[in-house]
């Protein structure tokens, strides 16, 4: 050896197999692996070192593999999830504590998580959660707000119970693939050396833009198949998720609206995709003036976005009861403010990522998504295919929280499939997603409400703008849900709210986590702290004497005879909120000055499914002949554990282990339609036609031995056991005609939540259940720094029925990480946030314990009276951070994100006594 | 290429003038989609750059020293400021691949090793062909990504004097969350306490101004001062931070940086006093 080492093949060691790989002087590690080994256990959330997914061990210590050459593993020991679970008694006891915590949710950041924990437990096995949360620092979550990881890698045991049954802990039904290595992400499906596909974007906010001659580039440029354009596209160059709003081009025509606006993809072989340069391609751009707030955008005069839409303005939404106006008039006390959020990116670790192939005659979509039906309605009229000719088959999911509704990847892969004729892959850089997906609206929000001396609420009027982006998205459902919630789940007669959805030059504002609510709910919840106070009132006792109760009208007129929460979950906060309250003063008493601790609380509400809208899910099952039951389970597990809790539900309803059922994911030619996993609505309303399912199934295998419904079944090998008080019957599948799809015995239920129209003043049922929730957070502002702490939050949420407590600590943990990331740090500015260094989103070390009190006020619409809980956790969250930041620092900020900036101008004209 | 000694990386630099990297975890954050850049010069295995060495004259820190490394050596307590430092580059993943070197070159004004270094008194080595010179890190850095390195030249390890003895070290920086986050502003600490008065000491600050640097106004001002005065003294008062220039980005507004800097230096001063 001179000194030089080989340039062109690199040798090591891969879980022990020693490996010799061809690789170019900075070809990435975390590339090689999965592309030229096949490991495809490491996964690629941002390739600049920021996410951490990418985690593997090189000769013992954690690297980002997104970071390292390949080059620099040439002689060394390098480790990955799979290896470590395969080899390594630690992993293997650290993935049986992750499944006993439910510490994977989507799963995405696992193998980075667990490989940094062997990292640390090689070191320590009984790490205390400093070490912990320094050792895992390094891997971003967006699922489980940490505690559980910290949890399961402090070893912390496990609080399992049952077989599986409605309300039952047990173990999520996938969640062994997902610590051991082998859950398959969008990106991980597609074959090695697939064809790829590189989408062109506006780099303006808004442009003009003509192409030169495509066919002469793609010719002239080696490995490259095809470029598309809107010229390519078969059917409409539009998709949407509202029938009535549909308005994206796939590829934009002539004008780009937002920057990272797609306006031609380039199809080649992986070399020759990475290596495309966009300042040849032929483009011409001419920059056109944009507008990027409401403000702007409904100012007289300006340029419209859409030529069909006046104003700039999408949709309104409205609701009105009572008569605000006077009621205001009538209060003893009204207060008013105006508050203002920004964009908030999803940031799921897994950027949008698929595979296509033209299968016979029919196109193959593999990707990541929350509703592969609407997937399929979308490409139907993209494509002009008929839809029996297009197969979507949903890949694991790295997260969605809401963007993974809508279309990314999937127009992209099918045409370039069926253009080419072979297989495809795309996936979005962390970039390009940021730039082109959907963000929570930022909003701009008046508030005015009254109270009687009495401490209830005398009027609410609200007024809310919405920066709804350059295309419609789920901006309509915003506009409409938002003035249906804003009032908080309260009772309040005399109420009008104003919503009204605008048009920017920014991305398309879509679907997040709560559809607007959370950003509604900052504005209410604040300035009810603000009236408690002026009412020299408690603020928990203020929002339990306004609470709403059964039998009181919301206010949409709506009346719940039974199943309202809110009552059970403000008062199942009272021994906390006193504790806390004293604490903090102790605290504030004899600390010196500058660190400053407050207790904030706050509630909210949130209808499950649809709004006014039909809503179904349909759920079939069937047994074998040898005996097995098969569940087709087509609502989306995005992370939030629908494989688990629709499977117990069914379980429970036919009368067997949830582990025995047998399951068929997601795949539109395998499993009905199950709605799309969005608007709390999977336990609830798949849930129903789960249970609704089990049920049928069950009653169809009593019947054909005429047993009552008292008896108990038992599947075996090619039988089942019918035992009926006394009696035993014995079924032998083998010898039973098989039908529809090889079953002896089927059913398929569907269930849709009996909702009714809302009239022009937004009086109706809108919903057929809601869910409810109260949180409280401590903080600690240190007052010279502006920073904020927190340093505990103490979470009750009625979820009807817990069917899995488990996982709903999971979602209540993740949602309230999302919910403080809103509140102190995070904000989408197109252009100057698109990655995961400038835009921030809560670490290990931002999220502190969190209680959690599981509410049960059982709803008579919800299977076994469970409701949703989803979207709900992060409502309140905001709010009571804020709240709980008032009264620590003694400064009411109204916008957020609460940057540490922000905080310390209003403390500092708090001092100055402006 | 991957050379192994000083000779052999000297020699491939001269060849084909490729990209010197080490950690690589500037190198690829920085890259575009479609650049695709093969011709690099990766020293981090040249036994010459590795390794911590106490010298005659204080300390050799090779320049392709891991953060990571820093942590584990046994350094004096005035390097407790460039250990906290290191603790704070971005998580364990980017400690253990990132070197000091690096975060020198990359010259960001939010290079978390910059202002500890400047108050140990840091000098960069750098080989060349022509010889080998010798740049205090000050004069190095001439401005965001920008240093004084010719073409043929490379950085080969960072010089620390003694350290006053006595002498202890702090580092404080401020971001928007706890980890994995560009300051918004940092204060690094070289402080030596006599009979209760600060005898020496050394500031700098980071993050607000296009590179970090030291504030000897600041500097001169509490050199005699008792740990009540230094709790009770505003830096920013008499041009103790006139050398700053700090501006506002989506972290925070050039106000802020300039309120909060005053804070951190002394918080930092205190911390590096301990039981003081």
């Amino acid at each position: 050896m001179d000194g030089r080492m080989s340039e062109n093949t690199v040798d090591f060691t891969l879980n022990g197999q020693a490996v010799s790989v061809a690789a170019a002087p900075g070809d990435r590690l975390s590339e090689v692996l999965r592309e030229r080994i096949g490991a495809r256990d490491v996964k690629i959330g941002c390739n600049a070192g920021d996410c951490g997914a990418c985690s593997v061990l090189l000769d013992g210590e954690t690297v980002c593999s997104c970071i390292v050459t390949a080059q620099q593993a040439q002689g060394c020991e390098v480790e990955t999830l799979s290896g470590l679970y395969r080899s390594d008694p630690l992993a293997r006891r650290l993935a049986e504590s992750f499944e006993d915590h439910g510490a994977a949710q989507c799963g995405i950041c696992t193998p980075g998580m667990m490989v940094s924990a062997v990292a640390l437990l090689r070191q320590t096995q009984t790490p205390d959660e400093d070490e912990i949360k320094e050792a895992l620092a390094g891997v971003l979550c967006r699922c489980t707000g940490y505690r559980k990881i910290i949890d399961a890698v402090a070893q912390v045991p496990g609080r399992l119970d049952g077989d599986g049954g409605v309300g039952a802990a047990i173990r999520r039904l996938d969640g062994l693939a997902k610590v051991s290595g082998t859950e398959q992400f969008g990106d991980d499906v597609a074959p090695q050396g697939t064809l790829e596909i590189r989408v062109v974007r506006s780099p303006f906010h808004r442009a003009a833009f003509s192409f030169g001659d495509l066919d002469a580039w793609c010719a002239g440029h080696d490995g490259i198949e095809a470029v598309l354009t809107s010229a390519d596209i078969p059917g409409r160059n539009a998709f949407g998720v509202i029938p009535a709003f549909v308005d994206q081009p796939v590829f934009a025509e002539s004008i780009a609206r937002f920057r990272g606006e797609a306006v031609a993809a380039v199809v080649g072989s992986p070399e020759a995709i990475r290596r495309f340069d966009e300042t040849g391609f032929p483009i011409e751009w001419r920059e056109l003036d944009a507008v990027l707030d409401t403000a702007g955008a409904e100012a007289t005069g300006g340029a419209l976005i859409h030529d069909d839409r006046a104003g700039n303005v999408m949709c309104r939404g409205h609701v009105s009861r009572g008569d605000h106006e006077a009621a205001l008039a009538a209060a003893d006390i009204v207060v008013e403010a105006r508050y203002r959020s920004g964009f908030v990116e999803h940031a799921y670790i897994e950027p949008e990522a698929g595979f296509a192939q033209v299968v016979e005659d029919r196109v193959e979509i593999h990707a990541c998504t929350q509703a592969p039906v609407m997937d399929l309605d979308s490409l139907e009229i993209i494509l002009g295919m008929d839809r029996s000719r297009i197969r979507i088959v949903p890949t694991g999911v790295g997260g969605g929280f809401g963007s993974k509704l809508d279309l990314s990847v999937q127009p992209y892969l099918a045409l370039a499939a069926l253009k080419t004729g072979r297989p495809v892959r795309l996936t979005y850089s962390r970039i390009e997603s940021m730039q082109s997906t959907t963000k929570r609206h930022p909003s701009e929000i008046t508030l005015r409400i009254g109270a009687r001396q009495d401490g209830r609420i005398s009027g609410f009027a609200f007024s809310g703008a919405f920066n709804t982006g350059a295309y419609a998205s789920w901006g309509p459902t915003v506009a409409n849900r938002v003035p249906v919630h804003a009032s908080g789940p309260y009772l309040i007669a005399d109420y009008r709210a104003d919503s009204r959805a605008i048009h920017t030059n920014c991305p398309p504002s879509g679907a997040f986590r709560g559809f607007g609510v959370p950003q509604s709910a900052i504005a209410q919840e604040t300035l009810f702290d603000e009236l408690a106070e002026r009412l020299g009132m408690d603020p928990l006792e203020f929002r339990i004497v306004n609470a709403l109760r059964d039998g009181e009208p919301t206010v949409c007129g709506q009346v719940f005879e039974q199943g309202v929460g809110i009552v059970a979950c403000l008062d199942a906060l009272r021994p906390a909120w006193t504790d806390a309250r004293a604490a903090v003063a102790a605290f504030n008493a004899t600390t010196s000055p500058g660190l400053r601790r407050g207790v904030g609380v706050a509630a909210g509400w949130y209808g499950c499914g649809n709004t006014s809208l039909p809503n179904p899910s349909t759920i079939r099952a069937g047994v074998r002949p040898d005996g097995t039951v098969v569940l087709h389970q087509g609502a989306m597990d995005i992370g939030q554990g629908a494989n688990t809790v629709i499977t117990q539900i069914f379980a429970t309803a036919l009368g067997v282990p949830a582990r025995s059922v047998a399951r068929l994911d997601a795949d539109t030619d395998i499993t009905p339609d199950a709605g799309k996993t969005s608007a709390s609505r999977q336990t609830f309303v798949s849930g129903n036609a789960a249970r609704l399912c089990g049920e049928a199934l069950r009653a169809a295998i009593l019947r054909h031995v005429n047993a009552s419904d008292a008896a108990t079944l038992r599947f075996e090998e090619a039988r089942i056991l019918v035992e009926d008080t006394g009696r035993h019957h014995e079924i032998s599948t083998a010898r039973l005609a098989p039908g529809l799809m090889g079953y002896v015995f089927s059913a398929e239920e569907t269930y849709d939540p009996p909702t009714r129209p809302l009239d022009e003043n937004g009086q109706g049922h809108p919903y057929a259940q809601f869910g409810y929730a109260a949180q409280l957070a401590v903080v600690e502002v240190d007052e010279a720094l502006g920073t904020v702490r927190p340093i505990r939050f103490v979470a009750a949420h009625d979820v009807g029925r817990a069917i899995n407590p488990m996982l709903v600590e999971g979602q209540v943990q993740g949602g309230i990480a999302q919910g403080l990331g809103m509140a102190l740090m995070e904000e989408y500015i197109p252009g100057r946030t698109e990655n995961l260094h400038d835009y921030l989103i809560p670490t290990i070390g931002d999220v502190p314990p969190i209680d959690t009190i599981i509410v049960e006020v059982p709803d008579a619409h919800g299977p076994y009276g469970a409701k949703g809980l989803g979207e709900h956790v992060l409502i309140p969250t905001a709010p009571a951070l804020l709240n709980a930041i008032a009264h620590a620092s003694g400064v009411r900020i109204r916008s957020v994100p609460v940057t540490p900036s922000n905080l310390r101008k209003a403390i500092e004209e708090r001092e100055n006594g402006r | 290429m991957v050379p192994t000694s000083t000779t052999d990386a000297l020699e491939m630099l001269a060849e084909t003038g490729p990209r010197i990297v080490a950690g690589c975890t500037d190198f690829f954050p920085a890259q575009k989609r479609g650049e695709v850049i093969e011709n690099i010069l990766d020293i981090s295995r040249v036994a010459e750059f590795r390794g911590i060495r106490e010298t005659d004259d204080g300390w050799r820190i090779g320049a392709a020293t891991t953060w990571t490394e820093i942590v584990r050596a046994p350094l004096p307590d005035a390097f407790t400021g460039l250990k906290q430092a290191a603790r704070e580059v971005g998580s364990v993943q980017i400690q253990n691949r990132g070197t000091l070197a690096g975060n020198i070159c990359n010259a960001s004004p939010a290079a978390d090793g910059v202002p500890p270094l400047l108050t140990l008194d840091a000098a960069v080595e750098i080989v060349s062909a022509r010889g080998a010179r010798i740049v205090p890190l000050e004069r190095f850095i001439l401005g965001p990504r920008l240093i004084d390195l010719a073409a043929d030249e490379i950085v080969s390890a960072l010089l620390i004097p003694k350290v006053p003895r006595g002498a202890a070290g702090a580092f404080v920086k401020l971001g928007s969350r706890r980890h994995m986050v560009i300051s918004i502003a940092m204060v690094a600490v070289v402080a030596a306490i006599s009979d209760g008065r600060v005898a020496d000491i050394r500031i700098a600050v980071g993050s607000c101004a296009p590179v970090a640097v030291r504030l000897p106004e600041l500097e001169a001002r509490l050199r005699g001062m008792t740990r009540d005065e230094v709790a009770a003294m505003d830096a920013a008062a008499t041009g103790g931070l006139d050398a700053l220039s700090p501006i506002s980005d989506v972290r925070g507004t050039s106000e802020y940086r300039r309120s909060v800097v005053a804070e951190l230096c002394r918080r930092a001063v205190l911390q590096s006093g301990g039981e003081w």
